[in-house]
């Protein structure tokens, strides 16, 4: 198990989806496939629907939470956010898709000692006080 | 948890509301994830949450003002999608999604009381220009670092939601670019080797920011080496700066007002130091062009949003000339900087040259505006960063001298 910092608390489950770098939501991030369409990013072409995605963190835009949060309404953003960087774009996006609509996307801070032990794939569950726990207990 | 006044827990308890409490809410997220332990009130706000971006900004604004948002302090919007005056720029029938929502935001933003402004400049006139040392709330990245760099005023970047929520509870937690800790300068830019003719060439400071975002990223940076810089030559490095990296504040020693000497700028502190030659301006400048000679479609002029002075330079340099007839050549601007070129008569000579001046929006967001298509000109390094992969357009770079001399001929000129 690994204790991350919950930034926006909630509970979560899915496959690990693990970003080499840090993701441009707008302009980085299709809103209504979920897809990463920057083709600089490592991960270009991955789909965040329903995995719990771990990232260092997001990069630039204002137009992060909005992104973010119009992924989650459309039904094809993450299940949770899992980052090792505290991204306050990220929290609010998640917070406001919350509000409006009662999406949940928990955002949990990990260490970056921590962000290398998760694996990509695996079944992941983030619980609402930021620890996460992958494999078979996981489920 | 940091302290709360009575307001502030009020709002968070939802007794003013459920836009109160959201938005209280957000600003006390924003303070943990900073490090905050305390908020400090703003009076001033430049929101970007009234730009649509998808069905949420909609969906965000119709709850705040269904669940009585109250702003407090004096709001000013950024640039929308749409100009009012120029409904064919964006045709409703071609992307009636994007066009109806932003029609739709636009409409509610200014019933939430909001200035509408409806520029990524609103800094250009009075009393959209903070003063030094004001705690302010900005977001659009062009104009946090102009206040933050050229004004001397205090905010950090707030993201779309984030904005207006600090804009309605009137607050931002204390951290980042409001403390003077953290306005110190960490990375140092020589300019080095330029001639005082290279300098005539304002193409050289969108160089500089665009160098000053790659090696900063979003630290602080310090420039050093520049004599003298207009305003707008300053708009220029705070634009291509934000955009290249992520800076929000640069100090250029001698001129920017929190930089009487580099010691100030830096806090006395070790700073990483990085040489710009004139061979590296000549390179950064290559480097923004697609293409380098040929035909044009388009001249894509005003981002950010051009001011009084830039029309100036534009109307002399134009000389009433008209410009090629297979080129559209559009000039972004704010309501209240077309106001006073009209009364100097200007725009009205403009127009008649064959320009379109366009309110409200920036030619490069997408839906792609009309007759922005295939080769296209600009004075700007943030548009010709951005463009080709918005709009999948070639991009020529060049000075204001060249794009004019170039939507005249119909083809690249670099005089």
């Amino acid at each position: 198990m690994i204790a991350g910092t919950p930034l926006h608390a909630g509970a979560a489950q899915g496959l690990l989806l693990r970003l080499d770098d840090a993701l441009s939501f707008w302009g980085g991030l299709d809103p209504s496939t979920g897809t990463i369409i920057d083709r600089s990013h490592p991960q270009h072409g991955e789909r965040l629907g329903g995995r719990v995605v771990a990232m260092p963190g997001s990069r630039g835009s204002s137009g992060t939470p909005g992104v973010l949060g119009e992924a989650l309404r459309a039904g094809v953003g993450p299940a949770g956010l899992i980052v090792t960087k505290a991204d306050i774009n990220l929290v609010a996006g998640a917070t406001v898709a919350a509000a409006l609509y009662g999406c949940a996307c928990p955002v949990v801070l990990v260490a970056s000692s921590d962000f290398g032990l998760l694996i990509d794939g695996e079944a992941t569950r983030v619980d609402p006080d930021g620890s996460i726990v992958q494999g078979a207990s996981a489920s | 948890m940091l302290d709360l006044t009575d307001d502030e827990a009020r709002w968070l308890a939802g007794e003013s509301g459920r836009a109160m409490q959201l938005a209280m809410e957000l600003v006390l997220a924003a303070a943990k994830v900073s490090g905050a332990d305390s908020l400090v009130e703003v009076d001033f706000a430049h929101i970007n949450s009234c730009h649509w971006s998808g069905k949420l900004s909609e969906d965000f604004a119709e709850f705040l003002l269904a669940e009585g948002a109250q702003l407090a302090v004096p709001t000013y919007t950024n640039a929308s999608l749409i100009d009012c005056e120029h409904p064919e720029l964006r045709p409703t029938t071609d992307s009636p999604e994007a066009v109806r929502g932003a029609e739709r935001v636009m409409a509610i933003y200014e019933q939430l009381g909001c200035v509408p402004t409806w520029t990524c400049a609103p800094y250009e006139r009075t009393p959209a220009r903070p003063s030094f040392g004001q705690h302010i709330v900005g977001s659009e990245s062009n104009a946090v670092a102009f206040y933050n760099s050229v004004l001397g005023a205090r905010t950090n970047k707030y993201g779309d939601l984030l904005d207006i929520s600090a804009a309605m509870v009137g607050r931002v937690p204390l951290a980042g670019l409001h403390t003077d800790d953290g306005r110190a300068a960490t990375v140092v830019l020589r300019i080095d080797g330029l001639s005082p003719e290279d300098w005539r060439d304002s193409a050289v400071f969108h160089a500089i920011g665009v160098r000053m975002g790659e090696e900063a990223g979003s630290s602080v940076a310090a420039i050093e080496g520049i004599d003298a810089a207009s305003e707008d030559d300053l708009k220029a490095i705070a634009a291509a700066g934000a955009t290249a990296g992520g800076v929000e504040l640069f100090h250029v020693v001698g001129i920017t007002p929190e930089a009487p000497d580099l010691e100030a700028a830096t806090a006395g502190r070790p700073s990483r130091h990085v040489i710009i030659d004139v061979e590296d301006i000549a390179t950064t400048i290559e480097r923004l062009s697609t293409v380098r000679s040929g035909r044009i479609d388009a001249v894509c002029l005003g981002t950010p949003h051009f001011s009084v002075a830039e029309f100036a330079q534009l109307v002399e340099l134009l000389a009433d000339r008209p410009i090629a007839e297979h080129v559209t050549a559009l000039v972004t601007t704010s309501r209240a900087v077309l106001h006073e070129i009209q009364l100097r008569g200007w725009a009205e000579r403009l127009v008649a040259s064959g320009i379109d001046l366009i309110l409200d929006t920036c030619t490069y967001y997408t839906p792609r505006p009309t007759g922005v298509a295939g080769t296209v000109m600009t004075n700007s390094a943030k548009w010709a960063y951005y463009a080709p992969g918005i709009l999948d357009v070639d991009v020529a770079f060049g000075s204001l001298a060249s794009c004019v001399e170039s939507m005249i001929a119909g083809e690249v000129v670099r005089p």
